[in-house]
C-alpha cells in the first residue's frame, strides 16, 4: 500500500510537466549520443539563437567533445574576439535587451534541464501568427512569449485555428468551431448554469510555406534540442557509462561481503 | 611480544584504545535478532560522513554570494574535474539521509526503542532530526536557484506570523527585507557548522545507547538473562558479527546510492528540483513553490490549518507541535510491551494509519493546494496528532486515567470537534465537494471513536513478552 | 564463538573483501584528489597570450600578463646585443647551464630572435618584479652598468638577456617562458608549438 502510494507520488511531477499551458507536448525523441546531430544543432544555435541567448555557463571548447576541432569551432562558430576557453556569452547588454524585448532573453545553458527536451521541441514548432503581439507571433506552449519566430524562414508561418469552449465552473461542457455557435448554445441552455465562452487555439494550420517541409523542419528542431540537451549536462553520457562500472564493482563487492557475513553468522543460532 | 602487541601496549598505557574497542565493539553485546530495520543506524552514519566529506569539498569551489553562487555550482559541474560527481553525491546524499533517517525512526517506533530506559537515546535522536532539518533547509538556499530563493522566502516568512515580534524576527533572520546576499552568506556559514554539531550529537546518541544496550525486535531486555560469564545469552559481540553484517548493508545501500547518482540524479525533480535550474529572480515567483520532499508532510500540515482572528500563526504552531510530538513519544506510549509484536492490536492499526498519513501528507505538500486537498490535509493532520496524543489512551493497559492522559484525550476531542465544526458550521469555513466533506468527516469521527473513545472505555491488553528473543 | 569455525575460509573471505573494499576506497578517493587539479576555468585563464610588438621600438619594453605573472618583451638595440658578450665574467651562469629556459633560448641572447627578449619578470630570489634599467652607468648602479634589470627588494641584478650577476641574492637567470612568433609582429606567450 505504502509502495503503491510512493509509486504514484513519483508520477506526479512527471505528469505536471508533460503538458504546458494545457498543450500536449510532442516527444522530442533525441539521441544524445549522436555527434552529427549535436554539431548541426550547434551550427543552428549559433546562426539563429546566439544573437540573443547566451550559453554563459559553458565554454566554446566543450564542443570538441562531439567531434568538432578547435579550428572548426574558431572558424565557424566563435565570434572573432573570443578564445576557445571563454564562456559563451553574448554581446547584447542586459539594459538593451530589456528595452528591446521587455525581459532579456534567458540564458539557455540549462534550459533543457529546466523545461525538458519535449517542451523546447514543441515550443520551437508552435509559433503562430498573432497580430496582437509585438513581433506578430504568439506560441501555443508559451503564451504571450516575447520572442520572434526566428526559424520562420525554415518553417514558414502557421496560423491558429480557434475553438470556442463553453465552460461552467472551469469544466468544459461543449466545444464549438465558431463563437456564434457557442453563443447559440448558451442562449438555449443559459438557465442551467453560469456559462462562459473560452477562446482556445485548437490547432495550427499552414499560413505560408518555409524552405523546409515538416519532416525536415522537425529534424532541424530536433538537432537544436539535442545540442541544448548536451549543453545542459555535458557529462551525462560519461556518468552513465561510469555508473555501469560502479554497479558492477559493487555487485562484486556484495558477493564477497555477503559470503563473509554468511560465514561468520554460521556461529549464531 | 610482537611489534604490533608492543605498539598496542604503548598506546593503551596512554589512551584507552583497547578498552574502548572492547566495550563498544568486540565485547559490546547486541541482541542476536537484529533484522532489516536495524541497518539504518549505521547507514545514517555513513551518509553523514558522505555529506561532510562532499560538503567540505564543495565548499572549496562554491561561492556563497548572490552574484556568484549559481554560476559557481555550474563551475563545479563543468569546469572542476569530477566536480559533477561530488555535487551529485552531496545532493543525492541529502535525500538519502532523510530516507534513511525516516526508516531509522520508524524502526524505533516499531520496536519501542523510545521506551524506558532508552528515552535519552530517543531524545538525542529527535534533536538530531531537528538539526538535520535546519541543515537541509539552509543548504537548499545555497544553489541560489528559483526554488532555493522562493522556498526560503516562504519559510522565513512563516516567522512573520508570530504576533508582535514576527516582522522583526523575520528581518533579523534574513539580515535584510527579503532573502538576499546577507541571508545566503550566513546560511552558508551555518550550513557548514551544523553537521559538526550533528556529529557530536550522534556521538552522544551512541553513548546513551551503549549505556543501556540496544533494543531488539521482540523488545526483550537481553541483559536480564546472562550466562555464567555475565554475557547476555541472547547477545552477540557487535564485532565481528554486526560489523560484517553492516558491511553488507552498506554495499547494498551503495548500489542504490550509485544507481541514483549515475543514472537518475534528478529523481524526476524530487532530488534536484527543476525550477532550481534557473537562477533566483526576486521579481518572478514560480508557478508552484514547494519545499523539498522530506519537508512536505510538515508543509502540508502548515498549509492545512486555516487562519483565525486575522493571523496565520495557528498553522505555524501546528507544524511546530507536529515535530515536538516526537520528543514526547517516550511518555505517550503507555503500553507494557515495547515491541509492536506484543502490543495490543490497536497500536498496529495506529502505526499503519500513521505511516499512510505521513506519506499522503507528503504528497499533498508537493502538489498545489486545492479545496478538497486542503480538507483531506486537515483530516490527516488530525490523524497525525491522534497518533501521538491518543497514544496514552490506546496503549494504556489499565483503566487508570492519569491527568496527562485526560488532558491529551480532551485536546484530541476538542480538535476533532473543532475540525468537524469548521467543515460544517463555520461561516466561510471549508469549501470542497460534498463527497469529500462526507468522507473526511467519516474518517475523522471514526478515527476518534476507534482510537479514542473505544480504548478509553475498554483498555487494550498487550500480549505477554517472552523471556528470550524469538528471532 | 568459533568452535569448529573454518578459520582459513574466514581469513580468505576477510582478505578478499578487504582488498575489493580497498580498491573501492581508492576509487572514491580519486575524484576528490583530482578535483584539486586546475579547473578548466584556471586552465582557460592560463591560456597562451598574444602580444603585438609592431609598435615596439628599439630599447622599449612591453609588459604582458600570462598566468598571473608579468612577462617582458624587450626589443634590444645592436649595442645591447654587443654588450652582452662582454658581461660574461660578471655573471653567475653566463652560458645558461641551469634549466631556466627552453632549448631555443639556450644561447648568448637567450631568445629565439636575437633582438627580442621574452622573459618572466620575476626575480629568481624571492619573487619581486625587478625594474627595467636600460640607462648606462647611472649613479645608483655604478659605472660598469650597461643596462639590465635591477630588483629593488634585495638588490639582485640581471643583464638585458635576463642573466643574473654574481654576488647578488638571486641564484639563477630569469625564467624564459615557452613562446613562439606567430608572425614577425606577434608573439604567442605560453605556447611554443612543442618546442623547437
Amino acid at each position: 500500500m505504502k509502495k503503491l502510494l510512493i509509486a504514484l507520488i513519483m508520477l506526479v511531477p512527471g505528469m505536471a510537466f508533460a503538458s504546458a499551458g494545457g498543450v500536449h507536448l510532442e516527444s522530442a525523441n533525441i539521441n544524445l549520443d549522436n555527434d552529427a546531430a549535436k554539431q548541426r544543432g550547434a551550427k543552428y544555435f549559433v546562426n539563429y539563437c546566439l544573437g540573443c541567448h547566451s550559453l554563459k555557463y559553458e565554454r566554446w571548447q566543450r564542443m570538441q567533445e562531439f567531434g568538432l576541432s578547435i579550428d572548426d569551432i574558431k572558424e565557424h562558430l566563435m565570434p572573432a574576439n573570443a578564445k576557445p576557453g571563454d564562456l559563451m556569452t553574448i554581446a547584447m547588454k542586459t539594459g538593451d535587451a530589456q528595452a528591446w524585448f521587455g525581459n532579456p532573453a534567458p540564458d539557455l545553458t540549462l534550459e533543457a534541464r529546466l523545461r525538458g527536451t519535449d517542451w523546447i521541441y514543441t515550443y520551437l514548432k508552435s509559433f503562430y501568427l498573432d497580430d496582437t503581439r509585438p513581433f506578430g507571433v504568439n506560441n501555443r506552449v508559451f503564451d504571450k512569449v516575447g520572442m520572434p519566430h526566428v526559424l520562420w524562414e525554415l518553417q514558414g508561418f502557421k496560423k491558429p485555428v480557434y475553438r470556442y469552449d463553453v465552460t461552467m465552473k472551469g469544466h468544459v461542457e461543449q466545444s464549438f468551431e465558431s463563437e456564434a455557435e457557442a453563443e447559440a448554445f448558451i442562449k438555449e441552455h443559459g438557465e442551467h448554469g453560469d456559462f462562459k465562452i473560452s477562446k482556445v487555439v485548437h490547432e495550427l494550420a499552414v499560413a505560408s510555406e518555409g524552405q523546409l517541409d515538416e519532416a525536415e523542419y522537425d529534424k532541424v528542431v530536433r538537432d537544436i534540442v539535442t545540442f541544448l540537451a548536451y549543453m545542459a549536462e555535458p557529462v551525462k553520457l560519461e556518468r552513465q557509462r561510469l555508473g555501469i562500472w560502479v554497479l558492477l564493482f559493487l555487485a562484486l563487492l556484495f558477493v564477497s561481503a555477503y559470503l563473509l557475513k554468511k560465514e561468520y553468522w554460521k556461529d549464531i543460532h | 611480544m610482537s611489534t604490533m602487541q608492543n605498539l598496542v601496549n604503548w598506546i593503551d598505557d596512554r589512551f584507552p584504545m583497547t578498552k574502548v574497542w572492547n566495550e563498544h565493539l568486540a565485547q559490546y553485546y547486541a541482541p542476536k535478532n537484529f533484522n532489516f530495520w536495524y541497518f539504518f543506524g549505521s547507514l545514517a552514519l555513513l551518509v553523514l560522513v558522505n555529506q561532510i566529506l562532499t560538503g567540505v569539498w564543495l565548499a572549496m569551489m562554491y561561492k556563497p554570494s548572490a552574484a556568484d553562487a549559481f554560476a559557481s555550482v555550474e563551475y563545479i559541474m563543468r569546469d572542476v574535474e569530477w566536480g559533477w560527481l561530488i555535487r551529485y553525491m552531496h545532493s543525492t546524499g541529502a535525500s538519502a539521509f532523510f530516507i534513511v533517517i525516516y526508516l531509522h525512526m520508524f524502526r524505533g517506533i516499531l520496536y519501542g526503542s523510545h521506551k524506558k530506559p532508552r528515552e535519552m537515546v530517543w531524545l538525542f535522536g529527535t534533536v538530531i532530526y531537528v538539526v538535520m532539518m535546519a541543515t537541509a533547509f539552509m543548504g537548499y538556499l545555497l544553489p541560489w536557484g528559483q526554488m532555493s530563493f522562493w522556498g526560503a522566502q516562504v519559510i522565513v516568512n512563516l516567522f512573520q506570523a508570530i504576533p508582535v515580534i514576527g516582522e522583526d524576527l523575520s528581518v533579523w533572520i534574513r539580515g535584510d527585507y527579503v532573502i538576499s546576499d546577507a541571508t545566503l552568506n550566513r546560511f552558508f556559514a551555518l550550513h557548514f557548522l551544523l553537521p559538526f554539531i550533528l556529529a557530536a550529537l550522534v556521538f552522544l546518541h551512541i553513548v546513551a545507547l551503549h549505556k543501556v544496550g540496544s533494543n531488539n525486535p521482540d523488545g526483550v531486555e537481553i541483559k536480564k538473562n546472562k550466562d555464567e560469564n555475565g554475557i547476555p545469552k541472547d547477545g552477540i559481540p557487535f564485532h565481528p558479527y554486526y560489523t560484517v553484517k553492516d558491511i553488507v548493508g552498506v554495499v547494498v545501500f551503495l548500489m542504490f546510492f550509485a544507481g541514483i547518482i549515475f543514472f537518475w540524479p534528478e529523481a524526476n525533480g524530487y532530488f534536484l528540483e527543476k525550477p532550481n535550474f534557473e537562477p533566483a529572480n526576486p521579481l518572478k515567483t514560480p508557478d508552484h513553490i514547494a519545499p523539498v520532499w522530506y519537508f512536505t508532510p510538515f508543509y502540508a500540515i502548515l498549509r492545512a490549518v486555516p487562519s483565525f482572528a486575522g493571523t496565520q500563526v495557528w498553522g505555524v504552531i501546528a507544524m511546530g507541535v507536529s515535530i515536538v510530538a516526537f520528543f514526547l513519544l517516550p511518555w505517550l506510549d503507555k503500553s507494557n510491551a515495547k515491541s509492536i509484536r506484543y502490543k495490543g492490536p490497536l497500536f498496529k492499526y495506529a502505526l499503519w494509519v500513521f505511516a499512510i498519513t505521513f506519506a499522503v501528507l507528503g504528497y499533498l505538500g508537493v502538489v498545489p493546494a486545492t479545496e478538497n486537498g486542503t480538507m483531506i490535509a486537515q483530516m490527516l493532520t488530525l490523524i497525525y496528532f491522534g497518533f501521538f496524543f491518543l497514544m496514552p489512551t490506546y496503549t494504556r493497559e489499565t483503566s487508570d486515567k492519569t491527568t496527562m492522559t485526560k488532558i491529551y484525550f480532551l485536546a484530541m476531542a476538542v480538535s476533532t470537534l473543532a475540525t468537524l465544526y469548521y467543515w460544517w458550521l463555520f461561516e466561510g469555513g471549508a469549501a470542497g465537494s460534498m463527497g469529500v466533506k462526507l468522507f473526511v468527516t467519516a474518517i475523522a469521527a471514526g478515527h476518534f471513536i476507534i482510537f479514542g473513545i473505544k480504548p478509553w472505555a475498554k483498555p487494550e491488553q498487550s500480549k505477554p513478552v517472552p523471556e528470550r528473543v524469538t528471532g | 564463538m568459533s568452535e569448529g569455525a573454518d578459520m582459513k575460509k574466514r581469513r580468505f573471505l576477510t582478505a578478499t573483501t578487504s582488498v575489493i573494499g580497498a580498491v573501492g576506497v581508492v576509487g572514491v578517493a580519486v575524484p576528490f584528489i583530482a578535483s584539486w587539479q586546475p579547473s578548466t576555468r584556471a586552465k582557460a585563464a592560463g591560456a597562451p597570450v598574444e602580444a603585438d610588438i609592431s609598435k615596439l621600438g628599439p630599447g622599449e619594453l612591453l609588459r604582458v600578463k600570462w598566468r598571473g605573472k608579468p612577462v617582458w618583451i624587450l626589443r634590444r638595440t645592436e649595442k645591447n646585443l654587443e654588450d652582452l658578450t662582454t658581461l660574461d665574467p660578471k655573471l653567475a651562469d653566463p652560458a645558461s647551464d641551469m634549466p631556466q629556459q627552453p632549448d631555443y633560448a639556450k644561447n648568448p641572447h637567450r631568445s629565439r630572435k636575437p633582438e627580442i627578449l621574452v622573459a618572466v619578470g620575476i626575480c629568481t630570489h624571492l619573487g619581486c618584479s625587478p625594474t627595467f634599467r636600460p640607462d648606462v652607468a647611472p649613479a645608483d648602479l655604478g659605472p660598469e652598468w650597461l643596462g639590465g634589470f635591477y630588483c629593488p627588494c634585495h638588490g639582485s641584478r640581471f643583464d638585458l638577456a635576463g642573466r643574473v650577476y654574481s654576488g647578488v641574492p638571486a641564484p639563477t637567470n630569469l625564467v624564459i617562458p615557452p613562446y613562439q612568433f606567430l608572425d614577425d609582429n606577434t608573439v604567442l606567450i605560453g605556447d611554443d608549438g612543442g618546442a623547437a
